[in-house]
């Protein structure tokens, strides 16, 4: 399969003007013939769909939850990256692009990456135009602060809630369009299949969450904005519905799926506290700017916090990494953190957490200063937990938090179906093998503001589509298939839960997929998983039926779905043999302990084409090259 | 510890619905109320009993989507807590406690605890937002936004929309949460040019809804989750007056 990546050539700063002028455009008179779905309403799908419908478009829009503005955008908190340079501190759009493509551990588009630095300037302006409450100076100015990974302070936020404040901008000017009635929205309906015509995507097959009808709608081009798999794993800080149902399906209509083994693992949530426990919540990284990390020196130490000496802590990440400190990107903190742990120094009850102090911050700044900072942060801490940060240091382990992988886009963000685009999270580009902090939110609304509304137009205007309706054999195919899928869900009438199966299915992800792999541990997940899936088709319990409201039928489907896709991930994982980014591979260390990248054999990113369940999926490679930033062992020292 | 439970069941809109009662007896006081409520649903299942339906996803507090009443309080005992960050060492062993949907017209109950807040998006739609086409923004430092106005804006634009005002309020009014969008947007020197027609079509809209008037009870304030204060309603009102009688 020829994987065009349709990335520009010729100096980098132009690549993106020049590309957009190549484009064809769709004539402002005839925008209004067309037809687009969108499918998820965070940043990518929301800000995609409101500006898809300014533009005059017909848009069709989706969400599984009750309204748009759930989507779990919302819940990011730390800030998002723009190269404005407003702090004169070095910073600049090469600086935004070098960071990431090296925080990405060089396996990510240089070509796509560059374009989204040069973004992150007009989304601050889109942004603050829409009202949203950025941080000020007393002067009225925009604030910024330096976040992981970074030694620029280019990080906007509107205290710890910046996800939020953007999504809800990205949902006002979403509602002003359904207003207009430039888009309909369609809350409470969840993707169960792609329809494809001819080769291209023509329609998606959903499921009216509150009656249960399966319902078919037709369109010219299909966006796919639906976000990240993290839920594999059960346990992670994705909201609860997060699932990779919209984009496995695509997958299986022949959709690429790359680097699915990409997973990052944020090093700052709050520890598991129990076996009910139904997610791990976050709590910023932005934290790390004034809490110190630290463990205690001595194995099984059991004493509390405040009776630890001062030389009997071990401040690990500023030992190790003099020059980043606690701020070394989430990959380091995270498996850091994990070793430390594993050597017996971990604190609390389980002994899976470390420190984070900010006892020196408090001192050096005042109580009202880091309450400014992190009052919400610090409330939510002690909510949970029942304990005062104020007075005790957090307790905090890493948790699955973000997947770089998704399917495969071309520079137009387009997936090989010709018209299937994939925004945001869901899709694979720009984070290579892992992301920082701070720059999900900036891709989500490069994405769907700039992106894809530049790109889509290529498409329409250079594609002849013939008119489809419902009663197509494709799309009676695509409803079919997904009444049979619920029929033979409600029909095993088994033994157990969808949650205890996935429970299962989290705890061997998490044990041979997580936050370091070996061959070893993958082998034997690539041979539970495929068993524990098929004892699931026969054993599960879903009670019910499926014309009604049925949460434990919607969590089945998403379950199944995980079964297929924790197994890609293992495969991705066993195949790529070497450590990069979120990727640690045990057998391929420096003799520091770093990740140890093999450029040779793996500069490239891996695309996986379905080829039926229980089959051998067939590997295709999209090679990478570096014109710009060459690719040099990371190093945080 | 081992808590009762009372819970509103009704399968769909049509269906009348009743309370019925449950017993969850390990409770650890480390859960948080809706992991109480997902050991109760597992025993259900385990049981053949339909489990509890109710709306959920973050389970952080912010995305707004679950609620209900416990014991006739919107999100239940604990201030400035949604129900998702409510954790169960703030009950005790033996306690009774009566699990309700929201109540109100422009809320109708979809099943068990789930409600239809989709009026609440209809609100916005009429006018809870700045018209600013993608691409036409100037710099983000053009605008200047003294710290205070900004702090202020940020206060009222931390509501999540989870409905617990219109719950709590005997009117069913929806001014906290319309307040909150109007002093959000009208703090800032952006939201300016709009803000005479923001507030004109959002009352309108809201008694289209069915929501009720407010008669300043206070008790939206006593139950948000994010203490958006009153002050937000009284900030409404005055654009209300000041966009009837002398705006166009």
């Amino acid at each position: 399969m020829p994987l065009d990546s349709k990335s520009p050539t010729g100096p980098i700063e132009m690549r993106w003007d020049r590309h957009r002028f190549n484009l064809k455009l769709v004539n402002p008179a005839n925008k209004r013939k067309y037809t687009i779905i969108v499918v998820g309403t965070g940043l990518a799908g929301g800000s995609a769909a409101a500006t898809l419908a300014e533009l005059g478009y017909n848009v069709k829009c989706f969400c599984f939850q009750d309204s748009p503005r759930r989507a779990h955008s919302i819940a990011a908190q730390g800030g998002i990256n723009a190269a404005k340079n407003y702090h004169n501190d070095g910073d600049s759009v090469y600086r935004l692009f070098y960071d990431t493509v090296k925080g990405g551990d060089f396996r990510a588009r240089e070509s796509n990456v560059y374009r989204l630095a040069q973004i992150s300037l007009n989304i601050i302006d889109q942004c603050v135009a829409q009202g949203v409450p950025f941080a000020r100076e007393y002067s009225g100015y925009l604030d910024n602060r330096s976040f992981g990974g970074a030694q620029v302070s280019r990080t906007f936020y509107a205290r710890g809630q910046t996800g939020q404040q953007l999504l809800l901008g990205a949902y006002q000017a979403l509602e002003h369009q359904i207003g207009r009635g430039q888009v309909e929205m369609f809350p409470r309906s969840e993707m169960l299949d792609l329809i494809v015509v001819d080769g291209r995507a023509r329609g998606i097959v959903t499921r009216n969450l509150i009656t249960g009808q399966v319902e078919s709608h037709i369109a010219d081009t299909v966006v796919l904005g639906t976000g990240g798999y993290g839920n594999v794993y059960y346990l992670s800080t994705n909201a609860k519905g997060c699932n990779a149902t919209a984009i496995w399906r695509a997958h299986k209509r022949g959709a690429l799926f790359a680097n699915p083994c990409f997973t990052q693992i944020h090093p700052t949530c709050i520890p598991v506290s129990g076996e009910y426990q139904s997610k791990l919540t976050l709590m910023s990284e932005s934290l790390r700017n004034d809490g110190r990390v630290w463990v205690p020196l001595g194995k099984g130490d059991k004493r509390t916090a405040s009776q630890i000496p001062e030389a009997e802590r071990d401040y690990f990440l500023e030992r190790k990494y003099p020059s980043f400190g606690n701020l070394v990107p989430r990959d380091v903190a995270s498996r850091n953190a994990k070793q430390v742990c594993d050597e017996g120094r971990g604190v609390g009850e389980s002994g899976l957490a470390v420190y984070l102090d900010f006892r020196d911050a408090i001192q050096r700044l005042g109580k009202p200063v880091i309450k400014e900072r992190y009052g919400n942060l610090f409330d939510m801490y002690e909510r949970i937990t029942g304990e005062d940060p104020y007075s005790a240091p957090m307790r905090i382990y890493p948790a699955i938090h973000y997947t770089m992988g998704g399917l495969w886009v071309d520079y137009n963000l387009m997936s090989n179906i010709p018209g299937l685009y994939v925004i945001g999270e869901a899709n694979f580009s720009d984070h290579g093998a892992n992301r920082l902090g701070a720059s999900a939110l900036m891709q989500g609304l490069a994405d769907g503001y700039f992106v894809l509304p530049n790109t889509i137009n290529d498409y329409l205007a250079s594609t002849k589509l013939d008119k489809v309706d419902g009663s197509h054999a494709a799309v009676r195919e695509a409803e079919a298939g997904v009444a049979a899928i619920t029929k033979r869900l409600l029909a095993a009438k088994g033994t157990r839960s969808v949650d205890s199966y996935h429970r299962e299915l989290g705890k061997i992800m998490w044990e041979d997929c997580g936050m370091s792999r070996n061959a070893q541990g993958l082998q034997q997940a690539l041979a539970k998983i495929p068993a524990l899936r098929e004892q699931f088709w026969r054993d599960v319990k879903v009670l019910g039926d499926g014309e009604e409201l049925n949460q434990s039928l919607e969590k089945a489907g998403r379950v199944a779905d995980f079964f297929e896709l924790a197994e890609l991930m293992c495969l991705d994982a066993l195949e790529r043999n070497e450590s990069c980014g979120g990727h640690f591979r045990e057998e391929y260390q420096t003799p520091e302990g770093e990740a140890q990248r093999d450029d040779d054999r793996y500069s490239y990113g891996a695309c996986w084409e379905f080829r039926g369940v229980g089959n051998r999926p067939e590997l295709h490679k999209e090679p990478l090259t570096f014109d710009y930033v060459h690719p040099t062992q990371r190093s945080y020292k | 510890m081992r808590i009762i439970l009372h819970i509103w069941r009704q399968r769909n809109a049509n269906d009348k619905g009743r309370m019925v009662r449950y017993e969850v007896p390990n409770v650890s006081e480390h859960m948080s109320f809706l992991e109480m409520l997902d050991v109760l649903n597992e025993d259900l299942i385990s049981k053949n009993d339909d489990p509890v339906a109710f709306d959920h996803d973050c389970r952080e507090g912010i995305c707004g989507m679950c609620g209900c009443m416990v014991n006739g309080v919107a999100h239940g005992p604990l201030p400035g807590t949604t129900l998702c960050q409510l954790h169960m060492r703030h009950f005790k062993d033996g306690d009774e406690l009566y699990l309700e949907p929201w109540r109100a017209r422009a809320f109708p109950v979809v099943r068990d605890l789930i409600v239809d807040r989709t009026s609440f998006d209809r609100l916005i739609a009429a006018g809870g937002f700045i018209s600013v086409a993608t691409g036409s923004a100037p710099d983000g430092n053009a605008v200047l936004v003294p710290k205070e106005k900004a702090e202020l804006s940020m206060d009222a634009a931390a509501c999540i929309g989870c409905g617990a005002c219109v719950a709590m309020c005997p009117n069913a009014s929806a001014s906290l949460f319309m307040g909150a969008k109007v002093a959000h947007l009208g703090l800032l020197p952006q939201g300016q040019p709009e803000r005479d027609r923001r507030i004109v079509a959002m009352a309108t809209q809201a008694n289209r809804e069915l929501f009720g008037s407010c008669t300043n009870i206070g008790e939206c304030e006593a139950v948000c989750p994010k203490e958006i204060k009153l002050e937000v309603i009284a900030r409404m009102n005055r654009d209300f007056l000041h966009a009837s009688l002398i705006g166009r």
